[in-house]
């Protein structure tokens, strides 16, 4: 070795996870353990209608019944489903407006960089003069404190607020379509998010409507030995248009949480919905102690034609994630998107990817998978695509590319095809790829440290989907990937 | 002044000895062209001087502006203005050529204590580096050296040269796979950076680099060691007669 600097790429420190504090404030927080009296009170805690409550007592009858899915290239201990508390609200009355909500909880968000306050917000875009306004869903252990931009949302016909809002105010609309597209009983973890979901976030957006702006929920867990068990449902009627943006924090913990989320997405007619997710759950510390379990449903349905419903995830946090986005493509002429960025580091593991349903005539998807595995991670693409007999000349295009850093971790990819028609094309290409020390010397030589240096070839890296993201996003995303990086040479 | 001056270096990987006891001085306002048969050790003087970490140092000193930098990190090195042409330009797909060009500019600025420059005279600067190499300025959005053709990435070097005007250049093997136009480009290119307080070394097979830029010194390393030094017109009896008659001395 020349000298004394010794930049390998195995070489491992600790890496800095901003969002990691705690909100200190009085929560009312159910005991941990799970029954039908569990299901019940978070029923009657949301007031919820008969329905709903016998909803969620199937799906827990179901619940009971399964067992988790093993066919993961992931690895944890066992799950103990009665040491997790269901249900953890900030005490007090749930606030009407964002004025009654805690300042502590305001100031988490803030401390987050999500901005609340709509009055902010708008100093915001008079400052930075193109940045449009988003406006954003809190949603904070069990429950969302606020939802900001109601007011002009609505003068534009859309509807944008929790879940348990929808519930009372619109439940036409949430009886018609939850569930539609991810049943009770589809699979484990979406069988127990649907007996025990508390809150989350609603969209509708009726015909030939072009939502205003950007809609986003973030959602935070606080307490500790809770899980989040949140549920979206998107519906977009004929014609219409919306992107929507997720992210996520957790605090660091030692002991591991769960967050099985469910989202559902419903594009009629000539609907598009674009969903990106920016996905930072605590990734556990240097040695894999601690961490979100990541497992979460997702599912879009275009049932209209010419829909389209693209997926955009940036996966760098959690110390599991186990996510397969989907699109059913009912629809003739109907297009289904999945772009990701999946990035591992230290202990982390990622099974992720997608499933491309073709029902409909014509129907087309892309998949682009980007897969970063740093550390002693695992980075799994797990992906299907299906052509059933109606899908006359379908065609599917799948890009799926891994790109290790160093010489611990790992990369698999398992591409399923089930093609029943044989007109249909499908397209696969994979590759997999280093960073080598060539790269690395040349960006040194030139002056650029080898952590900027990494970061860069990363982000060139992901570029193709880093391009569908919303612009405001795709920055935050770059640093995001520099920050999850931190300790991957050195 | 002695820019770069090398005493005794000898380097070796594994147990495999490739330099054998080095000794090269580089003043000010000097072109140094470095000849030798293929395998002779001519790269790997280049990336040890640059600070590559994959060879072991056995004894000897590196000293740039009279500060040893034996133990430097790459990028150190790189900030106190040395600068590597590589013979093998690597490809960095998706990052574009600006992008990194802008990163290594700023990295200068930052270990300078320098501000930073901003995007608008950072465009004008590459975009004229560009011009004056014959590039197409669209050149500056594709990938780093992605899907270039072997002259363009050895152009592409070039430009960062101009871009971040080092003091010591070492410029490896740069005019191979350069055709006629492209050399004479080149060549003037380097010949027209050039001046009283920065250096440059030119690792070469070829006289006919030499034709346009004019060395002060010419050595010849041959298993690892600086075997003849003489000035450009040992370059001209190297073309006539090859590197055996040297050999055999
Ligand atoms: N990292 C390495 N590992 C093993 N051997 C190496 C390494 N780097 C260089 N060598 C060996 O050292 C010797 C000198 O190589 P070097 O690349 O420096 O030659 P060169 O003079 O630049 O040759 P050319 O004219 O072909 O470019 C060669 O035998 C080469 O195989
Ligand atoms: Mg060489």
């Amino acid at each position: 070795m020349a000298g004394t600097d010794n930049n390998s790429l195995d070489g491992l420190v600790g890496r800095d996870y901003a969002a990691g504090f705690v909100t200190d404030i009085e929560a009312d927080t159910l005991p941990p353990g799970l029954d039908e009296d569990v299901v019940r009170f978070i029923s009657a805690r949301k007031d919820e209608p008969e329905w709903l409550t016998q909803w969620r007592l199937d799906a827990y009858h179901g619940w009971l019944e399964m067992i988790e899915p093993s066919w993961g290239q992931v690895q944890f201990p066992a799950i103990d489903y009665q040491s997790i508390s269901y249900y953890s609200a900030p005490s007090g009355d749930q606030p009407k407006t964002l004025d009654d909500v805690d300042p502590e909880i305001l100031a988490t968000y803030e401390k987050l960089g999500i901005p609340l306050h709509e009055q902010a917000a708008l100093a915001g875009v008079a400052e930075t003069q193109q940045r449009p306004p988003v406006a954003v869903d809190a949603v904070f252990d069990s429950v969302s404190i606020g939802t900001t931009f109601k007011e002009t949302l609505r003068e534009a016909g859309v509807i944008f607020c929790s879940f348990t809002e929808a519930v009372h105010d619109y439940p036409d609309l949430v009886r018609k379509y939850l569930g539609s597209v991810v049943p009770r009983g589809d699979n484990f973890f979406a069988a127990l998010n649907s007996a025990v979901f508390s809150d989350g976030s609603f969209v509708y957006v009726p015909e030939n409507t072009r939502c205003p702006m950007e809609l986003s929920t973030y959602f935070r867990i606080n307490e500790r030995n809770t899980g989040q068990f949140e549920r979206t449902l998107i519906i977009a009627e004929r014609g219409a248009y919306v992107s929507y943006l997720e992210g996520c924090t957790a605090p660091m913990r030692d002991e591991n949480q769960l967050h099985a989320a469910v989202v559902e997405l419903i594009a009629l007619d000539d609907a598009e919905i674009k969903y990106s997710t920016v996905q930072n759950w605590y990734p556990g510390d240097e040695d894999g102690r601690g961490g979100i379990y990541n497992f979460v449903t997702k599912r879009g349905a275009c049932r209209g034609d010419r829909s389209k419903i693209s997926w955009t995830q940036v996966e760098t946090g959690s110390a599991i994630t186990w996510k397969y986005p989907s699109v059913v493509l009912r629809g003739d002429d109907s297009v289904g998107e999945f772009y990701s960025v999946a990035l591992t580091n230290n202990h982390q593991q990622a099974d992720t990817g997608t499933k491309m349903v073709h029902l409909g005539k014509n129907t087309r998807s892309t998949i682009i998978s980007k897969g970063i595995s740093a550390g002693q991670s695992s980075n799994a693409y797990r992906g299907l695509v299906r052509m059933n007999p109606g899908a006359e000349k379908a065609r599917n295009y799948t890009q799926c590319d891994s790109l290790l850093i160093g010489e611990k971790c790992a990369a698999h990819t398992f591409p399923y095809i089930e093609s029943r028609r044989p007109d249909g094309i499908v397209e696969h290409e994979a590759t997999t790829s280093r960073v080598s020390d060539d790269q690395l010397f040349l960006c040194r030589q030139r002056g650029i440290d080898p952590e900027k240096a990494v970061s860069m070839i990363v982000n060139g890296f992901c570029k193709d989907v880093f391009r569908e993201l919303p612009m405001e996003f795709a920055v935050e995303a770059g640093k995001l990937l520099e920050v999850s990086l931190e300790g991957a040479v050195g | 002044m002695n820019l770069l001056e090398i005493s005794d270096l000898a380097v070796s990987v594994g147990n495999q000895p490739i330099l054998r006891g080095i000794d090269l001085n580089v003043c000010a306002g000097e072109v140094h062209a470095i000849m030798g048969p293929n395998g002779s050790g001519k790269s790997t003087l280049a990336n040890v001087i640059a600070g590559r970490e994959d060879y072991q140092i056995d004894r000897g000193r590196i000293a740039l502006e009279g500060q040893e930098i034996t133990t430097l990190s790459p990028e150190e090195r790189a900030h106190r203005g040395l600068f590597l042409a590589f013979q093998y330009p690597i490809e960095i797909p998706g990052v574009s050529n600006m992008e990194f060009l802008k990163a290594a500019v700023d990295s200068h600025a930052r270990a300078a204590g320098d501000p930073e420059i901003t995007a608008v005279d950072f465009m004008q600067m590459a975009r004229s580096a560009a011009e004056q190499l014959g590039l197409n300025p669209e050149f500056l959005k594709r990938g780093v050296n992605e899907g270039f053709s072997g002259g363009e990435k050895k152009r592409n070097e070039i430009l960062q040269m101009l871009i971040l005007k080092p003091k010591v250049s070492i410029l490896d093997e740069t005019d191979s796979g350069l055709d006629i136009d492209a050399l004479r480009i080149v060549a003037n290119g380097i010949s027209a950076f050039t001046n009283t307080i920065n250096a440059v070394v030119l690792v070469t097979h070829y006289q006919r680099l030499l034709d346009h830029i004019e060395p002060d010194f010419v050595h010849v390393i041959a298993n690892g060691s600086i075997v003849r030094s003489g000035d450009h017109s040992l370059a001209l009896e190297l073309e006539e007669k090859g590197y055996s008659w040297l050999e055999n001395d």
